[in-house]
């Protein structure tokens, strides 16, 4: 069977699996809806929640970001996996203690003030909407491929299929559905990165593989190879390349584990279980799931960099025969041609392929008698759907990496949409408009939102700007210095009133917003970005992305400056933070 | 919550343990894995740098195991303060 029947095949079983599991929990009442009715078990719920976070910059393009950055890939290792430390312990059951629908309500009752709820509506409407981008880039990127269809009809699938399970079940068709998905990733996630571990290094878990001996009976270890053919093609050294300086590395990860605490959608799904303990050990689940892939990305990332550069470098880099002749090329390759996602050129006209850093083997290059690089397009998002071409695994496993990587964007998709959905229903409507309003036509105005959007996530999914990866961090930074810092505050500080709470987050993200709209142009059109997006422009070398922390610490300073120098919050305000503090009489899901 | 004394003692040794675990968090990855990656990446475990293990691996075993600790133990705190649930 050729790979596209196979392909639509799997996929397709796996959306019908979506569908029926949706009709199955359909949503009857806001509870449902919002929140899943409080009844979902902590294991299920950290199944789900790692659905949720692991998005398609998880699984499609952040083994091919660390292929590429090597050591500098860390930063979104250690950022994604940390925020779920201090969600654990500064968050999670304080919020499940309080025991609402959404995030904006929380900070409304805490901070006594519309003002602020409506303020933390914009902060998450914002935020999701950035992360969205992401997820549809990667919609994209998979169905292009694996369909052959153009990028357009692809999403436009995509976005029906999120319609149907999301629209109808709300949050417990999205949960169920999750988990169902979570096990579709996780398979075609592992199952090619072991086989390549096995191939390259004899061992099959990749943990393990990364820090192996090569399997050739060399008995070199697997990054000291690495290392020393990237060095002599004049890349940086993989195992050492920092992602800017220290200070960035540092921030960065940071501005990651702090965004990853303040998303909306992953803090949502800690109301869904039933106790103050459950939400704990949740976490703690969440974080279980994720780290399968996460530790495993880092043994992708480096096995696809080696076998990528040893399908063209075949011989000694220099030698007259030590690259690959362009007749010779894979057949992978020239399918991935065909997308525009990587691209060759015989520069030099010897009939070989060359591919090396120019500015890092300098003069040495004309010695060899190379005239550039000649791998003229190498797209880092495609780097783990080509994994398997890449190590000639059979059809069957390529088709389950299209499916994962879709299930992977859906899951997310889903939770983001549910998340903006419940904002605008739940905290716009009826916190703030129409108070009245019946439960029966809230949860028609919650369908409602949801799917107008979807139809602006599809809108921008059209015209999705730069890498998945890192715009989706982008998203990590807005929320990092809006929601966390008022979320800790309200809990952890009891003089914390709404003028700081206000306050702080305006200053929070307004400052990360100037800073990435400076170096990226506003709204993200390039063309008027007021200064180039280089290292040298960036103070103290921080770069946008890394920026959220900067803009946290702002929001905690200001927050605190005025919140106590200002009148304290009320009597009762202080009772209720007494309340949420201890575990004890957590009760179900209320709406009031 | 039966007076506020009790109350304040669960919350200071919540925040004691919350703290313990900060700190540890903070040392496995920022530490290890970032400010010290340099020295440490001279000791070799297995084919990794140490360093490089840290910031790639380790930090994220470390952190699921944290999160079980901090559960584990305000359960039991919870008990001992007699603020647990049902």
């Amino acid at each position: 069977m050729d790979l596209k029947t196979l392909t639509f095949i799997v996929v397709g079983a796996t959306f019908a699996l979506y569908i029926a599991i949706a009709i199955y929990s359909r949503a009857k009442s806001t509870g449902d809806f919002y929140v899943a009715g409080k009844g979902v078990h902590p294991v299920a719920n950290g199944m789900a929640t790692a659905a949720d976070w692991m998005s398609a910059a998880s699984f499609i393009s952040m083994a091919g970001l660390i292929a590429f950055l090597g050591y500098g890939g860390s930063v979104f290792l250690m950022g994604w996996t940390g925020g779920y430390v201090l969600l654990a312990m500064l968050l999670a059951p304080y919020l499940r203690k309080f025991g609402k629908f959404t995030v904006p309500e929380f900070i409304g009752e805490r901070y006594y003030s519309q003002g602020a709820r409506i303020v933390a509506v914009i902060c998450l409407i914002v935020a999701s909407i950035t992360y969205v981008i992401g997820q549809m880039k990667g919609i994209g990127v998979a169905f292009s491929r694996f369909m052959e269809v153009d990028f357009s009809t692809g999403l436009m699938v995509g976005m029906s299929i999120v319609f149907i399970y999301a629209v109808l079940g709300g949050m417990k068709g999205i949960t169920y559905t999750q988990i169902a998905q979570y096990c579709v990733l996780i398979f075609a996630y592992t199952i090619p990165a072991i086989f390549i571990s096995l191939q390259l290094t004899g061992n099959p878990i990749p943990q393990l593989g990364l820090g192996s001996t090569m399997a050739d009976g060399s008995g070199v270890y697997l990054l000291d190879k690495l290392d020393m053919i990237v060095t002599d093609l004049g890349f940086r050294e993989y195992t050492t390349s920092s992602n800017g300086n220290m200070l960035n590395m540092f921030l960065y990860t940071l501005s990651l584990m702090i965004g990853t605490a303040g998303l909306p959608h992953v803090i949502i799904r800690f109301f869904t279980v039933p106790k103050v303990r459950d939400a704990r050990a949740s976490a703690g689940w969440a974080l279980v799931f994720i780290a399968v892939l996460y530790t495993t990305a880092p043994a992708v990332g480096a096995m696809a960099r080696l076998n990528l550069i040893n399908t063209i470098q075949i011989g000694a880099v220099g030698s007259p025969t030590g690259n690959v002749e362009e007749a010779h090329l894979p057949d992978w390759m020239g399918r991935w041609k065909e997308t525009g996602l990587l691209g060759w050129e015989d520069k030099n006209g010897d009939g070989r392929i060359q591919f090396y850093d120019e500015a890092g083997l300098g003069d040495k290059a004309a010695a060899y008698g190379w005239a550039g690089n000649e791998m003229t397009k190498v797209d880092r998002d495609i780097m783990v759907l080509a994994n398997p071409e890449i190590a000639n695994l059979p059809n069957w496993v390529i088709a389950l990496v299209a499916a994962g990587g879709i299930a992977a964007a859906l899951s997310t998709a889903a939770g983001l949409l549910l998340a903006i959905a419940s904002s605008i229903s739940h905290d716009l409507l009826k916190g703030v408009f129409m108070k009245d309003i019946s439960e029966k036509n809230e949860l028609m105005a919650g369908r409602i939102a949801m799917a107008g959007a979807i139809m602006v996530a599809g809108y921008l999914g059209l015209n999705p700007p730069g890498f998945a990866a890192q715009v989706v961090a982008l998203a990590f930074g807005l929320a990092a210095s809006s929601i966390f810092p008022a979320l800790m505050m309200g809990i952890f500080d009891k003089r914390a009133n709404s003028h700081g709470a206000v306050a702080g987050m305006l200053a929070g993200l307004g400052s990360t917003l100037l800073y990435i709209f400076w170096f990226k142009g506003w709204f993200f059109f390039p063309a008027t970005a007021m200064a180039a997006n280089i290292p040298e422009n960036w103070i103290l070398g921080i770069s946008p992305e890394a920026f959220g922390a900067v803009g946290a610490m702002i929001n905690f300073a200001v927050a605190y400056a005025v919140s106590h120098n200002t009148a304290p919050p009320p009597e009762h305000i202080q009772h209720l933070v007494e309340d949420i503090r201890i575990p004890r009489g957590s009760g179900g899901a209320s709406s009031h | 919550m039966s007076g506020n004394s009790k109350g304040a003692e669960y919350w200071k040794r919540n925040l004691r343990l919350v703290f313990i675990c900060l700190t540890i968090w903070f040392i496995c990855s920022y530490l290890f894995g970032i400010v010290l990656v340099e020295p440490l990446n001279a000791i070799k475990l297995g084919g990794y740098k140490l360093g490089f293990w840290f910031a790639q691996q380790g930090s994220m075993y470390i952190f699921v195991a944290l999160i079980f600790f901090y559960a584990s133990s305000m359960n039991k705190l919870d008990r001992e303060f007699d603020v647990h649930e049902d």
